[in-house]
């Protein structure tokens, strides 16, 4: 099987919000609802800022705590690697939004389940890119297969230190994080 | 060169093996039956979110759009659009959009409107226009527009005799811009800026805010440039994303950009930075240029701009040790403080110091290629009077090439009735009330008029002190012109509707055409749609029409000429038929021959100068009813420095209005409390603050800066109207 992960190339990131437009009506995500995000943050006093943009989405983790804290089996951790919810499962107990500690679940307005980022698990059966890489403007977002060596993922993570959000939560995340121009350790 | 009938055969060759990308689902390729779901349909069309014009493909489901993806033949859009372009199904099935024509019968501005039949509505509008005519002459009706829909009236204010009509698109846009390169180097940057930015070394941004002001391939590039590490300059009071980017953000104070431009000029000078050979081949007036910045030191600029001093001697080495692989951009929307060409022409000479204009990296050469566009008759009748922008105080307003005219102008004639009176406006693809500065004088105007017909998709401010408005169709739903575009190399493109028109909407095209038969002017107008117009210009054209409606893009081999080379000597449309550094033209005229620096006013103790900008989810405010995009940005703040607010005791979220130097105040808005804008300016993103109760979605969100900017400084070279003139203070909403 491959291992799909998604690389988020920060330092090409330019706000732009493609991402979370094509997210929502590639998914039919409800209004009120995001499965991805960009995040903006600036530190610094004026004159001397740094600025950091930050796309977030459910992190498809290797040791995902929705899918222990499901207690129907609805979250499952899918043989292609990523987190998938099976809807006729949920019973919309909201454990698995608690479990997750990168706010990337909601329930569904008017259906009860819980919903969040597939990895666009159907355009990758037809042989496409999730939408949001797809549309990124930035070619910040990279999807691809870590264990093909040749895969853009597998080459931009073997150029540049990389890093997963909140490493210490033990999720093991498959979506990883370029930040700055560093050469791997 | 004229493309011929055979390269335009080689150019189907070439196009007929262009590879789909394997991601993609082109018409094309569905044609095969590659994972088509019953009833889906995918159409290939140009999005008109913004004015950018990208390949957009459409995937309609059960006769509706339900996905849009960027054509990846295209290269406005190479496969992606931005969020806006993601989202323009929700512009479509807005619950807000006009659906019938509708005819006034209250008082202009209460709202009050009967639904009439397109021909009732026609039928009016004609004899309205017959009416002016007979009394004022076929001068009296001008145009203003903006987008590909309402070129189609062009041609029926040129048949019913009119020369006036104007996009914002120059004089509150990149008017100024234009007419500067126009004068440097015989050409402008074009509407598409041809930026070689993915290949650039050192990227120096006044102002451009990119990113957030997105045009997606420019973005693409931004991006692809930031990728490389290009080190980018960004000059800007306020931290920008662009400035998030930069090696070197430059907070300069408002209005004094052209010091630091002068000084930088200077400096290359001095110290043999600039392009020696670039300059002895291809340029004029380095001897006055020299002399008129030698003035200039980083010490005077320093004082005058804000910026230390050693910053700005760095920065001009960076940019030297880079050249000629140095993007000097040359802005977008330059409408800012009145002196706007001469501080535009300081661009110019900056892109010709550095040797960048038709070098890699810096500003790319437009192809010599060229289509004979497919008219109907082109006799139209020579207007008795001259055209408004012909008899104004403004020289060079008509020079750019594009002669997009001056929409001010209509309206002072409109308000006075000097040099003639106007008496009917066609308002299409602009909402002119939140374009124009001081929104009184265009009411002012507006209540002049005898007719006043606005097509348009939903009922914004313009539309809705209207005589007559027409239900225009979206983008997704009208067939329209194709589109020819002259680029690094010549291409075409195909607007084609995806779906049915919604209501009674109906395209551009036909309203024109409808218009002229009640105008007696049926014959210019020969095709019955605009869809048979496309069939007759791709049979002259020779394209085969099946290619292009299926690939929406069709290029012509070997007609890109993007840099300088021995074989591809640049050519300078100028009267020196060389860059010039000095210009006789404006000297003749009484100008600047080299630009010079005149401070500007500043904002006194207690005022802000307001800045304004652009959203990367939002087209000025004709977005900011879709459900879709307001979803991801619903209304704008007023940005303050931190430092600023925490004295006038206002903190993030906090509700303030704003006061002018008028007196005018703003609606509410919201305070965002920052580190990342100066002391001395506040800033708003535009096109918020609807006024329109018939725009459920937008109506008094946030603050509309337009209604701010009373003031506005008038560019006495092309009549620009710089609209970065106006303080406001900030009092909390109790």
């Amino acid at each position: 099987m491959p291992r799909y992960v998604m690389v988020i190339d920060q330092r090409n990131c330019i706000g732009c919000y493609a991402c979370v437009a094509a997210c929502k009506t590639e998914n039919d995500v409800p209004l009120e609802h995001f499965r991805t995000r960009v995040v903006e943050t600036v530190q610094g006093e004026f004159p001397n800022l740094r600025m950091e943009l930050r796309s977030e989405l459910c992190n498809h983790c290797d040791n995902p705590p929705c899918v222990s804290n499901c207690p129907t089996g609805a979250s499952y951790k899918s043989k292609d690697g990523t987190v998938q919810i099976n809807r006729n499962r949920c019973v919309g107990c909201k454990a698995c939004i608690a479990a997750c500690p990168y706010d990337a679940r909601y329930i569904y307005p008017g259906q009860g389940f819980a919903d969040k980022c597939t990895l666009c698990i159907h355009r990758i059966k037809q042989g496409k890119e999730p939408a949001c890489v797809a549309t990124c403007i930035g070619a910040s977002r990279v999807f691809g297969d870590l264990d093909d060596p040749q895969s853009k993922v597998s080459q931009l993570l073997s150029e540049a230190n990389s890093s997963v959000l909140l490493p210490e939560a033990g999720t093991r995340p498959r979506v990883f994080y370029i930040r700055k121009q560093s050469k791997p350790d | 060169m004229k493309v011929t009938r055979r390269e335009f055969m080689k150019t189907l060759g070439l196009a007929a093996g262009v590879g789909v990308g394997a991601n993609w689902l082109l018409p094309a390729a569905l044609a095969s039956g590659e994972n088509l779901q019953p009833g889906e349909v995918y159409a290939a069309t140009n999005c008109e979110m913004c004015f950018w014009g990208c390949g957009a493909i459409a995937k309609v489901v059960d006769g509706k759009v339900v996905k849009l993806d960027g054509n990846p033949l295209h290269p406005g859009s190479r496969g992606k659009l931005c969020a806006r372009g993601n989202s323009g199904m929700g512009t479509t099935y807005d619950p807000d959009r006009i659906k019938t024509p509708l005819i006034r019968t209250g008082n202009r501005g209460d709202g009050k409107y009967k639904k009439a039949s397109w021909d009732e509505a026609l039928n009016y509008v004609a004899e309205k226009m017959l009416a002016i005519k007979r009394t004022y002459g076929p001068e009296a009706v001008c145009l203003f527009h903006h987008g590909p829909c309402a070129r189609h009236f062009l041609p029926l204010l040129a048949a019913f005799g009119s020369p006036n009509f104007a996009e914002p698109a120059f004089a509150q846009c990149r008017g100024a811009r234009d007419i500067a390169f126009q004068l440097t180097f015989g050409a402008n940057p074009g509407g598409n800026e041809r930026l070689d930015l993915a290949n650039s070394k050192v990227v120096v941004l006044f102002g451009s805010h990119l990113g957030e002001n997105m045009h997606n391939s420019q973005v693409q590039d931004f991006a692809s440039a930031i990728a490389k590490r290009a080190k980018f300059i960004v000059v800007d009071p306020r931290f920008s994303t662009a400035a998030g980017k930069a090696k070197y953000w430059l907070p300069i104070k408002p209005g004094t950009d052209m010091a630091l431009m002068l000084t930088w000029a200077n400096i290359f000078i001095k110290e043999g930075l600039y392009d020696q050979a670039y300059i002895d081949r291809y340029a004029e007036g380095f001897g006055e240029l020299a002399a008129a910045v030698a003035k200039y030191t980083p010490e005077w600029a320093a004082k005058e701009t804000d910026l230390p001093a050693g910053l700005i001697v760095e920065t001009a080495r960076e940019i030297g040790r880079y050249r000629p692989n140095v993007l000097i951009h040359p802005g977008r929307h330059s409408s800012w403080h009145g002196n706007d060409v001469q501080r535009s022409r300081c661009l110019a000479i900056l892109a010709a110091l550095t040797g960048s204009w038709g070098r890699e990296g810096g500003i790319y050469l437009r192809t010599k290629a060229s289509l004979e566009m497919a008219q109907g008759r082109e006799d139209y009748p020579v207007p008795e009077k001259k055209p408004l922008i012909e008899l104004s105080p403004y020289p060079l307003a008509s020079k750019a090439g594009l002669t997009i005219g001056v929409t001010t102008l209509l309206r002072q004639a409109t308000l006075t009735g000097k040099p003639y009176p106007i008496k009917g406006w066609i308002v299409m693809g602009t909402n002119l009330l939140r374009a124009l500065p001081n929104e009184k004088e265009t009411m002012a105007a507006i209540n002049n008029l005898d007719l006043l017909v606005t097509p348009d998709v939903l009922p914004f401010e313009t539309a809705m002190v209207s005589d007559v408005i027409l239900p225009s169709a979206t983008y997704l739903e009208k067939f329209d012109d194709i589109s020819v575009v002259k680029d690094s190399c010549l291409f075409v493109t195909m607007s084609q509707a995806a779906v049915k028109p919604m209501y009674e909407s109906k395209d551009g095209y036909f309203m024109a055409r409808e218009l002229a038969k009640r105008l007696g002017l049926a014959d210019y107008f020969p095709w019955e749609t605009v869809a048979d117009k496309i069939k007759a210009q791709c049979e002259l054209w020779k394209i085969d029409y099946e290619e292009l409606s299926q690939k929406g893009y069709l290029e012509f081999k070997n007609t890109a000429t993007p840099y300088i080379t021995p074989d591809n000597e640049p050519v300078f449309k100028t009267p020196s038929k060389k860059i010039e550094l000095y210009c006789k033209t404006l000297a003749d005229h009484g100008f600047d021959p080299v630009p010079q620096y005149v401070a500007i006013e500043q904002p006194q103790d207690g005022y802000f100068r307001l800045l304004y900008g652009r959203s990367p989810v939002h087209t000025f405010s004709r977005t900011t009813n879709n459900a879709l995009l307001t979803n991801l940005f619903k209304e704008n703040e007023v940005w303050i420095n931190a430092k600023k607010a925490k004295a006038l005791g206002v903190k993030s979220g906090d509700q303030v209005i704003l006061t002018n130097q008028d007196g005018v105040k703003s609606t509410k808005v919201k305070v965002k409390a920052t580190q990342r804008i100066r002391e001395d300016c506040v800033y708003m993103v535009h096109g918020f603050g609807s006024s329109s109760k018939e725009l459920h979605n937008a109506y008094g969100k946030g603050a509309d800066d337009q209604h701010l900017i009373t003031r506005y400084a008038i560019d006495p070279i092309c009549g620009s109207t710089g609209m970065r003139v106006n303080f406001v203070k900030i009092e909390k909403e109790v």
